[in-house]
C-alpha cells in the first residue's frame, strides 16, 4: 500500500517547522515516528499533501532532570523513554507504559510527542501522563504556551494543537516515593489495548487515566477523588467507568469495557498498595 | 527527490518518489529482496531492516527519510566469504524456520534484540520477538534458536 503523493521536506529546527507549518495550513503535516501517520497514509485516511519530517531535530530528544519535574523532548523515542534511568526511578508508570507500547521495531521509531500528538484514546502513554499530572510545552509563532495534559486532548485523534503549532517537551512531575501500576488487557502481546489503567499514588496525589474508554485519553476524577477520600481498591475500582464513554468494536462491546475498567483499576490499586 | 543511503556498506544513491516506503525500494529499486513484505501493516515484522543498527519495519518508513543514514538487511549478514552469523548459524542448527518467509525479519529483529539485551531468559526473548509473526514453526525453535545466539556472542 502506498500513500498519496505529497511533497516532503526535512526541517532542521523548530521554527523551521513551524514556518512550514504556517505556510501550508492543513495541509501540511509533521511525520515523527511516522507509526501512527504512516499507517494512516497507507490507507489514504489521511493524505496531507506537505509533509514536514522533524526526525532531524536532534535538539527535542533528551530527557532532563529539571528540579520538580523531568523534561522530556518530544522527539525522545520511546525505546529511550522505557530504559531512562531518570523516568524508571522518577516516573515508573510512563516507563512501563512506554515498554508496553508495540514491539521493539514500532518502540525504535515511535517517539513520546508523536504519542500524545496524536491524541489516539487508545495509546498507552497519555494515560500515564495523565495519571502524573504532567505538562505539554508546544511552540508557535507567537512563542511558548504550556498546557495540562488533561486540557490538551480536546477530542477523538484531536488536540489543542494550533495549525502552525509544535510539541516541543513534556514536562513529567517527579514522584519517586509515589506507589504506581500501568495496567493493559489485550488478547496478542504486541496489540494495543482494549482497556488499559494507569494508577500513581502519592503524598497528596491520586492519578488515574484510563486507555480506550472514552473520545479522549480519559482522567477519573471519580476514582481519584474516591482516594483521596480514603477509598481502597475495591470501593475506589467500582468507580472506574463512571463519566466514562467507551467504544464498542470488534474487541469489545461497551459493557464488557466498563467492566474491565473496574477490574484493572482495582488490581492497579491492589498494586500501587491501596 | 534524491535519496543516498548506505546499505550493507555499499553507497546507493537513487531518484525516488517522497512516497515511496523504504521496503520497496530496498527491493524494488536496489533490488534486494531478501527483505520480505508480510502484512504491509507494520504487523508481522518481515521487512524487518537495522536503520543506524536498531531493527525497524521497512514497511512503516520512508526511503526518503533514511537520506544519509545507514541500512543493514539480511543480505548484509553474512560473512565476505560466506561464512554465516552466529544468529542465522543458530537458526540453521536449531532448524529455527520452516518455509522461511518470515526469517529474514525475524533474524534481523534476532540481531537487534541480542545487541540490546546481553543476557536474555526465555521470556525475555519471547517479548522481544513479539513484533515478528511465524506461521509455520510454532516459535518454540526460533527461541531456541535466538537463545542460543545470545549464548554464543556473550
Ligand atoms: C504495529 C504498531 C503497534 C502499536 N502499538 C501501540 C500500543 O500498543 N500502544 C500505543 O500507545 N501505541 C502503539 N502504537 C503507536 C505508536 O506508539 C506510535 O509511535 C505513536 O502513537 C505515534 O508516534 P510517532 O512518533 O510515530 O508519530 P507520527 O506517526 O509521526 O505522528 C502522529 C501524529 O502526531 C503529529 N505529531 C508528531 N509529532 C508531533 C509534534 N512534535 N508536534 C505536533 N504534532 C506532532 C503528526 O503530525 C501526526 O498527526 C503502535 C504503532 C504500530 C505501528
Ligand atoms: S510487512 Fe512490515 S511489518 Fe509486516
Ligand atoms: S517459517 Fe514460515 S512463517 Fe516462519
Amino acid at each position: 500500500m502506498i500513500p498519496a503523493n505529497f511533497d516532503y521536506v526535512q526541517v532542521d529546527t523548530v521554527d523551521e517547522a513551524i514556518q512550514a507549518l504556517g505556510e501550508h495550513g492543513d495541509e501540511a503535516k509533521l511525520i515523527a515516528g511516522g507509526h501512527s501517520l504512516l499507517p494512516l497514509m497507507k490507507f489514504r485516511l489521511a493524505t496531507p499533501a506537505y509533509l514536514v519530517d522533524i526526525n532531524r531535530l536532534d535538539d527535542l530528544k533528551y530527557v532532563r532532570d529539571s528540579g520538580d519535574y523531568l523534561a522530556v523532548g518530544a522527539l525522545t523515542r520511546h525505546c529511550d523513554v522505557e530504559k531512562n534511568d531518570l523516568i524508571v526511578s522518577n516516573a515508573g508508570v510512563l516507563a512501563k507504559a512506554t515498554h508496553n507500547v508495540g514491539d521493539p521495531q514500532v518502540r525504535h521509531r515511535g517517539t513520546i510527542g508523536g504519542a500524545i500528538a496524536h491524541g489516539d484514546p487508545a495509546s498507552d502513554i497519555p494515560s500515564a501522563l495523565l495519571a502524573l499530572k504532567a505538562t505539554v510545552v508546544v511552540n508557535g509563532p507567537e512563542g511558548e504556551r504550556e498546557i495540562n495534559i488533561e486540557n490538551f486532548f480536546t477530542g477523538f485523534l484531536e488536540t489543542d494543537l494550533n495549525e502552525d503549532e509544535m510539541l516541543t517537551e513534556i514536562r513529567v512531575p517527579k514522584l519517586p516515593d509515589a506507589k504506581w501500576s500501568f495496567q493493559k488487557f489485550n488478547r496478542r502481546a504486541q496489540d494495543w489495548a482494549i482497556v488499559g489503567a494507569s494508577i500513581v499514588c502519592g503524598e497528596g496525589h491520586a492519578g488515574v487515566g484510563l486507555v480506550n474508554m472514552h473520545s479522549v485519553p480519559f482522567r477519573s476524577e471519580s476514582v481519584e477523588s474516591a482516594l483521596l477520600n480514603g477509598a481502597n481498591a475495591e470501593e475506589a475500582g467500582e468507580l472506574a467507568a463512571e463519566g466514562t464513554e467507551a467504544p464498542s468494536d470488534l474487541n469489545a462491546s461497551r459493557d464488557y469495557r466498563e467492566h474491565l475498567s473496574r477490574v484493572l483499576v482495582r488490581r492497579g490499586l491492589q498494586e500501587a498498595g491501596r | 527527490m534524491e535519496v543516498s543511503v548506505k546499505i550493507n556498506g555499499a553507497a546507493q544513491s537513487h531518484d525516488v518518489e517522497p512516497r515511496m516506503l523504504l521496503v520497496q525500494y530496498i527491493r524494488e529499486v536496489v533490488g534486494l529482496t531478501g527483505t520480505n513484505i508480510g502484512c504491509d501493516t507494520s504487523s508481522c515484522g518481515a521487512c524487518t531492516v537495522h536503520l543506524n543498527g536498531e531493527s525497524v519495519k521497512s514497511c512503516t518508513v520512508l526511503a526518503a527519510q533514511v537520506d544519509g543514514m545507514e541500512v543493514e538487511t539480511i543480505e548484509g549478514l553474512a560473512g565476505d566469504d560466506g561464512s554465516l552469523h552466529p544468529v542465522q548459524q543458530a537458526f540453521h542448527e536449531c532448524h529455527a524456520l520452516q518455509c522461511g518467509y518470515c526469517t529474514p525479519g525475524m533474524v534481523m529483529a534476532s540481531v537487534s534484540l541480542i545487541e540490546e539485551n546481553s543476557s536474555m531468559t526465555e521470556d525475555d526473548v519471547r517479548e522481544g520477538l513479539e513484533g515478528n509473526l511465524c506461521r509455520c514453526t510454532g516459535y518454540h525453535n526460533i527461541v531456541k534458536a535466538v537463545l542460543q545466539a545470545s549464548e554464543v556472542s556473550q
